[in-house]
């Protein structure tokens, strides 16, 4: 077997807790799917046959009740671990590593995207990578978030990504809150590669192929808990360090303590010598113009495909998660409304609406570039526009909701009106109420 | 010769009515008639596009003659092969030449027999020449064929230079879904790559990938139905990541050892029989990621041989070890000490001596290693690496030689004839050894072996017996290997001139990888078993086949 694929469902969504208050992350409907049906279906596409879901028992419980879920023809072990929120995605990791007998591919629930999978993966096979990972260019977010007041300014830490000339070997990552006097770069890393750009404007997406070998480096490594966090820059920063033979190491002060474990990482396969004398007889190097050979002898090496096309959003704030529903219902061909729903006929529906099954829409309503969910009643004279409807809501007449996001089993009261606010779950509207950039929930 | 046939037109008739009171050969007759028809159609045809007559001949004259062939299918006559058609014309026309001077009345029965006779000579005669479609048109006309007619002998082109016949690629289409491997899930077919871009016409024949359309796009990515190391290895080809004759056996060898150790017999199978279909839908896969190399297809045909003999009473596990322990030995016999014999030969009998000044062109791995001894053996020698165009390779072979401390000199090959007068020395590597004593190499290996024989400078060939194969090749068009258009376009200063190619209808970008040598500009081959001229090869092969 080649790749194991593992899907990451236990984050709690700690950067939009109004939505996650009651549903989990996982199981957030977008476009009348759950969250993470998005990377199972991807994943089934490309074909694969089993994943292994960690996620909480929570999640776990609304997983078997779930009918989209249900549909995923893929065999499913699900791991649940404990909610307390300490377990790390790498120490979920170390946790499932007896099931582990391959390379692995991680990915996270709340990735949705149509990148080509064989992308990353054939870069993880052709150069015998290490690590291969996906990252998008970052697009602006256009619509308008509920419960923002004015702009929003960007003070989200930055990334900054260095890949070599082709694009395509990782060189440098460190987020803007590692660096506190600056961005440096080691000279080894220069003196291998003289031109490297260095990018800010990308997306994670959270979707690694890893070697065996670094499950296995983890389980040694108990300090390392979050993949994105610690792993990814520890491997990165691994490709140019000197070997663990050598006597000056003395660059990192934080390698050292984790110099003696390092052998699982590099552990040399079967067949080595014949490996290593194809490599030698063949007339190919990855750079040309100083005299060493092909990678610079590293055996570690790490990959990233980076798409400039197609989409690729994570849903791990408000303002991603209303973007993704405007997006991902572009990448199926359903129809977009449900044949459950009863819609009468003098609704006035936008063609980028999706309707959810078992619906009732009555009379003079007018819905516009909204997402109306699942068991939904909208009565009469209601006027939806670009917003998101969850499961079970209910409508009274008269309402006029704008750029807002409703979640399950509210209820609006009669005439409300609504513009850029989040309901949250199981709220009540009053009759005649008026909000405005608000967020109404229980949190609150 | 158009005007003879229409001379012959006439007394072809008196003939004809002769033949019906004889009561015998109408449909020869007539056959024989309508080919002098055709003939002075396709003459017609001919002189009207000469330009464009300038394809290959062998896929032009079947095409054109398949075209008039099918035409009247109201005749009853049967169609023989149409290369016979102009074959059989001009001896038939001088026969019934000799014939129609003669006495018409008398002489009936004479005459007919000088036109059977020079029939069945001519017959002889297009059996001889007749290389022809495969079985395709033959089968198609041989329902009718005439009780002493003998079937041509078809002689089968490989399917990978008839890329331009629909029909051929429906078959292999068709091959490959026959080479699914059965999983207990739905069994699915290897995948069909194709063909990017448009193809010089002159070499149509051939496949022409895309680097950015790789196979791997339609397998699934647990590839399940092809082993993983054999993906990995079909990708190391297609983006050249593992190249040169060599590298490639050495990394095939390595994932087959890969695929034997987690094999596993099914229940009812013999290992020796069920192991060898195993390995035939990765070869296909291989050989749609690149075309094989002669080396490696004799080390496929090594390790088949050896699979098929082992006998059945053997455990798996022994087999399996006994497998991987021939595997070793090959590598270890033909490839590695085979180099260093190679590299000892050419050292001790004096073939790099001090003050000799050698030119190398693009990296070959064993003409590396040989200069590389030499020069731990104390010579005192200096080298030319001589370069070409996309592949740039020998950069490569300028590092590996520099680091050793040779001192060395860098050109394109464009500047060959300029530093010739310097050369003492040509040493070349080769991809593969004809059995007609052609040298298959890397392209511009020809043109650096005549420039060096115009000059008098010995050109000396190395290579490994394993990579001799009995193919015969005289020309580099029959069969040859496209590599991807887009590695010609380079951008300099921020243009890049070739950009839209494809969108240009009269521009088609040519990247060729392999050319032949001709065995008179070789002065000889060093190989492990000694140094032989270029015209030994097939002596060579003989022995091995012997051999084995």
């Amino acid at each position: 077997m080649e790749l194991q694929a593992v899907l990451m469902a236990a984050g709690g969504g700690s950067r939009m807790t109004d939505l996650t208050y009651n549903t989990p992350k996982a199981m957030l409907p977008v476009g009348n799917k759950p969250l993470m049906w998005y990377p199972l279906n991807l994943l089934e596409k490309v074909g694969f046959e089993e994943v292994i879901v960690i996620t909480t028992k929570e999640v776990q419980k609304a997983m078997s009740t779930d009918l989209k879920i249900k549909d995923v023809k893929m065999k499913l072990d699900v791991v649940s671990i404990q909610e307390d929120g300490d377990m790390g995605t790498a120490d979920a990791l170390r946790h499932i590593q007896p099931k582990i007998k391959t390379d692995i591919l991680v990915l996270s629930c709340d990735l949705i995207t149509d990148v080509a999978l064989h992308e990353v993966v054939d870069l993880f096979r052709a150069h015998n990578a290490t690590m291969a990972m996906l990252m998008s260019k970052a697009h602006e977010f256009t619509e308008t978030v509920p419960g923002q007041k004015g702009k929003k300014k960007t003070a989200e830490q930055r990334d900054f990504v260095g890949v070599d000339k082709s694009g395509k070997r990782l060189l440098f990552m460190a987020n803007e809150a590692d660096l506190e006097d600056g961005l440096s770069i080691r000279k080894s890393i220069m003196r291998k590669h003289p031109r490297m750009l260095i990018k800010t404007g990308l997306v994670d997406a959270h979707l690694y192929c890893l070697k065996k070998a670094v499950v296995d480096f983890l389980t040694e490594n108990k300090s390392i808990s979050s993949i994105r966090g610690e792993l990814v820059p520890y491997l990165v920063r691994k490709q140019f360090s000197k070997t663990v033979n050598s006597q000056k190491l003395k660059d990192d002060t934080d390698d050292q303590t984790q110099e003696k474990n390092d052998g699982p990482l590099l552990i040399s396969s079967r067949d080595e010598p014949l490996l290593q004398l194809a490599q030698e007889r063949s007339c190919w190097n990855d750079h040309r113009g100083d005299m060493s050979e092909a990678y610079h002898g590293g055996k570690l090496r790490c990959y990233v495909h980076i798409m400039d096309q197609g989409l690729c959003c994570r849903v791990n704030t408000l303002a991603a998660y209303i973007e993704v529903n405007r997006l991902a219902p572009k990448l199926f061909e359903e129809p977009s409304v449900h044949p459950s729903a009863d819609i009468s006929e003098r609704c006035q529906m936008g063609s980028d609406s999706i309707i959810g099954a078992v619906c009732h829409i009555a009379d003079k309503t007018s819905i516009k570039r909204s997402t109306i969910g699942n068991f939904t009643t909208v009565k009469e004279k209601v006027k939806v526009t670009n917003s998101i409807i969850m499961h079970g809501v209910t409508i009274e007449e008269g309402c006029n909701i704008q750029g807002s996001v409703i979640c399950s089993n509210a209820v609006i009261g009669r005439g409300a009106d609504l513009k850029y606010c989040l309901v949250g779950n199981g709220q009540h509207i009053e009759p005649e109420g008026k909000s405005k950039t608000n967020i109404l929930s229980n949190g609150q | 010769m158009a005007d003879s046939g229409v001379i012959d037109g006439p007394g072809r008739k008196d003939e004809i009515e002769r033949a019906k009171s004889e009561g015998k050969d109408l449909t020869k007759e007539e056959k024989q008639r309508l080919r002098k028809e055709k003939k002075q159609q396709k003459k017609i045809k001919e002189k009207k596009d000469d330009k464009a007559s300038q394809e290959n001949e062998k896929e032009k004259k079947p095409v054109t003659s398949a075209a008039p062939a099918s035409q009247p299918p109201t005749q009853p006559t049967v169609q023989k092969a149409p290369s016979a058609v102009p074959a059989t014309a001009p001896v038939s026309v001088p026969a019934s030449e000799a014939s129609v001077p003669a006495d018409k009345p008398t002489k009936t029965k004479a005459e007919l027999k000088a036109e059977r006779r020079a029939r069945q000579e001519a017959e002889r005669a297009s059996k001889q020449t007749k290389k022809g479609e495969t079985g395709q048109q033959a089968a198609t006309s041989k329902p009718k064929a005439p009780p002493s007619d003998l079937q041509p002998v078809v002689k089968r082109l490989p399917e990978h230079i008839q890329v331009d016949n629909p029909d051929v690629l429906k078959k292999l289409a068709k091959k490959l879904e026959r080479q699914q491997t059965p999983e207990h899930y739905a069994a699915k077919k290897i995948p069909l790559r194709s063909d990017y871009g448009y193809k010089v016409s002159l070499f149509s024949h051939l496949h022409q990938y895309s680097r950015k359309a790789p196979l791997t796009q339609q397998l699934s990515i647990p590839s399940t139905v092809i082993h993983p190391a054999i993906v990995r290895l079909g990708l190391q080809y297609s983006h050249g990541i593992v190249a040169g004759s060599n590298a490639r056996s050495v990394a095939l060898l390595h994932a087959f050892k890969q695929v034997i150790r987690d094999y596993t017999t099914p229940q009812n199978e013999e290992l020796s029989r069920d192991l060898v279909n195993k390995l035939k839908p990765y070869i296909s896969f291989l050989n749609q990621c690149r075309p094989l190399s002669a080396s490696m297809g004799n080390a496929i045909k090594y390790i088949k041989k050896e699979i098929s003999n082992i006998p059945s009473n053997c455990k798996e596990d022994e087999a399996k070890n006994k497998l991987l322990n021939c595997i070793e030995s090959y590598i270890n016999e033909k490839i590695i000490l085979a180099g260093v014999a190679i590299a000892k030969c050419a050292i001790e009998k004096q073939k790099i001596s001090d003050g000799d000044v050698i030119l190398v062109y693009g990296c070959s791995s064993l003409v590396n290693h040989i200069l590389c001894k030499a020069f731990e053996k104390n010579r005192k020698f200096r080298v030319i690496v001589v370069d070409s165009r996309p592949r740039l390779e020998g950069k490569e072979a300028l590092r590996r030689l520099v680091q050793k401390g040779i001192s060395c000199t860098y050109v394109l090959i464009s500047a060959v004839s300029y530093i010739l007068p310097e050369v003492s020395k040509v040493f070349l590597g080769a991809h593969a050894l004809l059995a007609n004593g052609y040298v298959m190499s890397r392209v511009g290996t020809s043109q650096i072996a005549l420039v060096a024989k115009a000059f008098n400078v010995p050109v000396l060939v190395c290579c490994e017996t394993y990579k001799f194969c009995d193919r015969v090749q005289t020309d580099s068009f029959v069969s040859n290997e496209l590599d991807d258009p887009d590695d010609l376009i380079v951008t300099r200063k921020g243009t890049t001139p070739l950009e839209g190619w494809e969108n240009e209808s009269s521009l088609g970008l040519l990247n060729l990888v392999y050319d032949v040598t001709p065995p008179d500009f070789v002065d000889l081959v060093i190989t492990e078993l000694g140094m032989i001229p270029c015209t030994s090869v097939p002596v060579v092969l003989r022995v091995k086949n012997v051999d084995q």
